[in-house]
């Protein structure tokens, strides 16, 4: 039985789009951060239930753990810190700049949109299919485990290193006086 | 018009990608740069979800690594922040021309 196959999944699925849009909008436009940021989680959130509606699970669960739960709550520790949650003085650029932002996110979505929506663009290939018959074998962790520790092996290790050197740069860059 | 909410969450990312790219414009904040950096990063996740659908759980994967540099790149631009906070008592990038000319 297939989520999406219900008329309700459909409505969900707006529900939660124009959640995920609000909490953009929400971002990019309050003067205060921790409420920009708070848009932020928002959008986070209505994304972690559009990944589970597409059927990616881990997905969803990875993106409530690591992105609202890790990243964002470092970006709020870090506007606590700097003691920035009450400076109300607008940082929004001036006449000009307001204009090539529209210009600019205007036509890289509308070459998006229309690459997106071009019948025949996206060539299905029965992935869903697949995916499923993978989720029912090894469920919903097994599915994404295998190909990441089979194909990917040396992608998944370079990224410790990536990591490692994340932390390291971190560290240094915060410890030394500037 | 019932469409499929694969193809609707790529029109989606698009948006979402449209709408981190004004932000990172017309934003001075350094912290909210950040931020829309981020909502670019998950506008490309989710068409990679939504990619995947139509191609096979390889997309789901990269999802994976691309949070993996997002975390990354969180943790060090932070840094960045607090060490140029440090300095000039300010996150407003007007005040950063130090490298400009």
């Amino acid at each position: 039985m297939n989520l999406t196959d219900f008329p309700l999944a459909q409505l969900l699925w707006w529900v939660f789009a124009s959640m995920t849009v609000g909490g953009a909008l929400g971002t990019i436009t309050r003067k205060n951060p921790i409420a920009s940021l708070l848009f932020l989680v928002l959008t986070f959130f209505s994304l972690a239930a559009i990944y589970t509606m597409l059927g990616a699970y881990f997905i969803g669960a990875v993106q409530v753990i690591v992105y609202a739960g890790a990243i964002l709550v470092l970006f709020l520790f870090t506007i606590m810190l700097l003691n920035l949650g009450h400076q109300y003085r607008s940082d929004l650029r001036g006449g000009l700049w307001i204009v090539v932002a529209f210009v600019a996110a205007g036509s890289i979505g509308f070459v998006l949109w229309r690459a997106f929506m071009t019948p025949g663009a996206v060539v299905q290939l029965d992935g869903q299919q697949r995916i499923a018959a993978g989720v029912s074998e090894l469920n919903a962790v097994g599915v994404i485990a295998q190909p990441l520790f089979r194909d990917f092996l040396v992608a998944f290790e370079l990224t410790s290193i990536l990591l490692l050197v994340a932390i390291i740069g971190a560290v240094l860059l915060s410890k030394r006086r500037v | 018009m019932q469409m499929d909410i694969g193809q609707l969450s790529l029109v989606l990312s698009a948006v979402l990608f449209s709408i981190g790219v004004a932000g990172v414009i017309f934003r001075r904040n350094a912290i909210i740069l950040f931020m829309c950096i981020e909502l670019m990063l998950n506008a490309v996740n989710l068409a990679f979800v939504a990619l995947s659908r139509a191609v096979g759980i390889e997309g789901q994967v990269f999802v994976f690594f691309v949070m993996t540099v997002a975390a990354a790149e969180a943790a060090v631009g932070l840094a960045l922040v607090i060490s140029i906070f440090r300095h000039a008592e300010t996150v407003d990038t007007k005040n950063f021309n130090l490298l400009r000319w």
